[in-house]
């Protein structure tokens, strides 16, 4: 780690693991936003990690950013830490400035004219204690209040607010980026996958932890082989998904846009991996991990969410699987060692 | 926190000159070999090949100059790997002394073991095999008991090594041996020895046909077999961790995630004509295969820098055995088409020969189990 990435890590890691406690996350799921955590979040720099210095932010890449949206999903932070962080970097390829405050991501069909937004996304992350959101119109980037917006609440398998917002002839600010027609998605998909990753590593952490805490037959469950064989599988499906989610934000950082290649990787490992790891973990923990009152299903819940969030897994890989064959099955191997 | 460190590893721009002349050189090399005879990949063997290799200073290339070596990073030496299986190049003969024993003379090795054999097998004219497994002596490898015991001027050996991929051409086999059969020295007992398979009496060397009609691996039998005190490596009683430092060389490799690579291509083939049927399928594998190499470069760059990746090998090599034994499932499920021996297409004969070999790949080189038990301890939970 070079020092931003020490002083990030330090940071968030810290911050989150102190007060993402299970009782915030219950009182989250229960409608109370964790509003007290998101002003220091905001005043430690976390949504900025991609505005340059001059404006505000860190300055940091994607690798950077990828420890605090690992952090993010690690300690199961009911935030739009993610996407605050996205859209304040798209805000940032356009041109405009950031505004303080919750930035979410609009993901949905709008259009631009004389810079009035319309449309709706149907699942906005947070939508309703939003200040501002973000959409893509078009190759334009454009940033819009919400104190206007018609809000019409939802919620994910985990809980979090994902609301339809809806918003007509909304004053907006927009301006071009240099970004592709599948920005919000691709970049979706990353933040999704880098928070995924977090998740796992939380999973197998936690599932060894409560594996040395547990006993029975007169011992820790961990000593058993058929257990230590399914935390391996575990860890090693973690481990993974820690390497590709590294690899496709150094991409980004190399290639921008062109790194939709590994970014699809990315999402598609981590679904994987999120199948696998969540089967196991609560195999591991038994009936408690069941229950509400063990915080074990605040990450699982979380990953089968967003697996299928911002492109699942089986549409990034349709993709890529459609490049792959239409490349030829000789360019394979160039291909990817090219990268 | 994760005990494993998979810290991202970029392949120096200067690599890809010789990915490049690589290339060229399999091109040429391959051009008339069939697809299902490249399938093999490192189980296939041409000792003329293994020459060609030796002249282009392909073997032994992180070795030092003066032991027939070329003094070249790991990273040349991971572009060649990955380059040559992706490829199905016959690198059997050499292979074994390339990755584990040229590596484990150099640093347990005599001076004089050293002088006297690596050149050779630099030079692609020199082969090993290894002989740890017994008949009963598999995972558990500290069973081991074909015995070394001390004579005048060297040692007398008697027993069994079982599974010894290449025996039959290779001309030295690295043994571990018992040199204490005190019950309390099970690990500390374990000696390991250069034997001159060419130049022994003793030695029988006996093909087992695998489940394909193949015969790779050998039953070895030494009856009073002798073998001289010059023959030992490294310490006598060392042999159980001289053993486990080898083997995550044996384990650290691209090899563990490739072997089924060819099959993949051939099955992108026969989509091609299909009109872009299984592309999810398809596109998960690639996702998988970028992901495992990221995973065996990251494991690369940890040998350039001198460390030790035991227990990072272990977790690549454990997730590379699942791709690779999967890639033959996936094909059946999406293609349908039967696996074929000595007819078909290539596509066809290639399923027929992985179809039947990937059993093996979570066998060789450390077990599933045991690789997973490695991966368990370094969680702390033994």
């Amino acid at each position: 780690m070079n020092e931003l990435q020490t002083i990030l890590s330090d940071s968030v890691n810290g911050l989150l693991s102190e007060r993402v406690t299970k009782a915030l996350v219950q009182k989250a799921e229960e409608g109370e936003f964790p509003a007290a955590l998101w002003n220091e979040v905001e005043a430690n720099g976390l949504t900025r990690v991609l505005v340059p210095e001059e404006q505000g932010g860190a300055g940091g890449t994607w690798a950077d950013a990828a420890i605090v949206l690992k952090a993010a999903g690690e300690h199961v932070a009911p935030l739009p830490l993610a996407e605050a962080l996205l859209a304040n970097w798209f805000l940032v390829q356009a041109g405009i400035e950031v505004p303080d405050g919750i930035t979410t991501l609009l993901d949905g069909d709008f259009t631009l004219e004389g810079g009035k937004l319309s449309g709706e996304a149907p699942h906005a992350p947070y939508g309703r204690h939003a200040a501002h959101g973000v959409a893509i119109v078009k190759g334009e980037v454009a940033l819009v209040a919400l104190e206007a917006a018609k809000i019409d609440p939802g919620i994910n398998v985990a809980r979090e607010p994902r609301d339809r917002v809806t918003l007509k002839a909304a004053p907006a600010t927009a301006k071009k980026a240099s970004l592709p027609g599948n920005a919000m998605k691709l970049y979706g998909a990353l933040i999704r996958a880098c928070q995924m990753a977090g998740a796992l590593g939380y999973l197998s952490t936690q599932s060894v932890a409560y594996a040395n805490e547990r006993t029975q037959f007169g011992k820790p469950i961990g000593k058993f082989q058929a257990i230590q064989q399914q935390l391996a599988v575990l860890s090693t499906q973690a481990a993974a998904c820690g390497v590709i989610t590294d690899h496709a934000c150094a991409q980004a950082d190399k290639r921008g846009s062109d790194a939709a290649f590994e970014i699809a990787a990315a999402k598609i490992r981590v679904d994987d991996a999120s199948s696998i790891a969540t089967s196991i973990a609560h195999q591991v923990h038994g009936a408690i991990g069941f229950t509400y009152e063990h915080g074990l299903h605040f990450a699982t819940r979380r990953l089968w969410s967003w697996r299928a969030e911002f492109g699942a897994g089986r549409d990034w890989a349709e993709t890529l699987g459609r490049e792959t064959i239409a490349a030829g099955a000789d360019a394979l191997w160039p291909h990817v060692t090219a990268r | 926190m994760q005990p494993f460190r998979f810290d991202l590893c970029e392949l120096p721009g200067e690599t890809e000159g010789l990915r490049e002349e690589i290339r060229a050189f399999l091109a040429e090399e391959l051009k008339h070999v069939p697809k299902v005879t490249r399938a093999q990949t490192w189980s296939g063997s041409d000792t003329e090949f293994s020459r060609k290799m030796g002249a282009k200073g392909w073997i032994g290339m992180t070795w030092p100059k003066k032991y027939g070596g070329h003094e070249r990073s790991f990273f040349d030496r991971y572009v060649m790997l990955e380059e040559m299986l992706a490829a199905g190049a016959p690198v059997g003969a050499h292979w074994i002394g390339d990755r584990q024993s040229g590596p484990l003379l150099l640093r347990f090795g005599t001076e004089e073991q050293r002088q006297k054999i690596l050149p050779r097998v630099a030079k692609g004219e020199c082969y090993f095999c290894i002989g740890m497994s017994e008949p009963d002596s598999g995972s558990d490898l500290a069973a081991t008991r074909t015995r070394a015991d001390k004579v005048d001027g060297g040692y007398k050996v008697n027993g069994t090594k079982l599974w010894t991929s290449g025996a039959h051409t290779a001309h030295y086999m690295i043994a571990l041996f018992r040199t204490d059969s005190a019950p309390e020295a099970k690990h500390s007992g374990l000696t390991q020895f250069l034997v001159d398979l060419k130049n022994t009496d003793g030695i029988t060397i006996r093909p087992i046909k695998d489940l394909a009609g193949n015969a790779h691996f050998n039953e070895v039998v030494f009856e009073d077999a002798f073998v001289p005190d010059g023959m030992l490596v490294g310490t006598e009683g060392g042999g159980w961790g001289q053993v486990t430092a080898e083997l995550a060389f044996e384990r650290s490799g691209p090899e563990r995630y490739l072997s089924s690579f060819m099959l993949m291509v051939e099955m992108i083939r026969e989509l091609e004509k299909r009109g872009g049927d299984g592309a999810v399928e398809i596109g998960r594998l690639v996702a998988h295969l970028v992901t495992l190499r990221q995973m065996s470069l990251s494991v690369a760059g940890m040998l350039e820098k001198g460390e030790n990746p035991a227990l990072e090998a272990s977790v690549v090599k454990d997730l590379g055995a699942i791709f690779e034994q999967d890639m033959p499932v996936r094909a059946h499920e999406l293609l349908g088409m039967a696996p074929t021996v000595g007819e078909g297409n290539d596509y066809e004969q290639v399923l027929g020969y992985l179809t039947q070999t990937v059993p093996s790949f979570s066998l060789r080189g450390g077990t599933r189990e045991i690789l997973r038990g490695i991966i368990a301890r370094g969680l702390g939970l033994r």
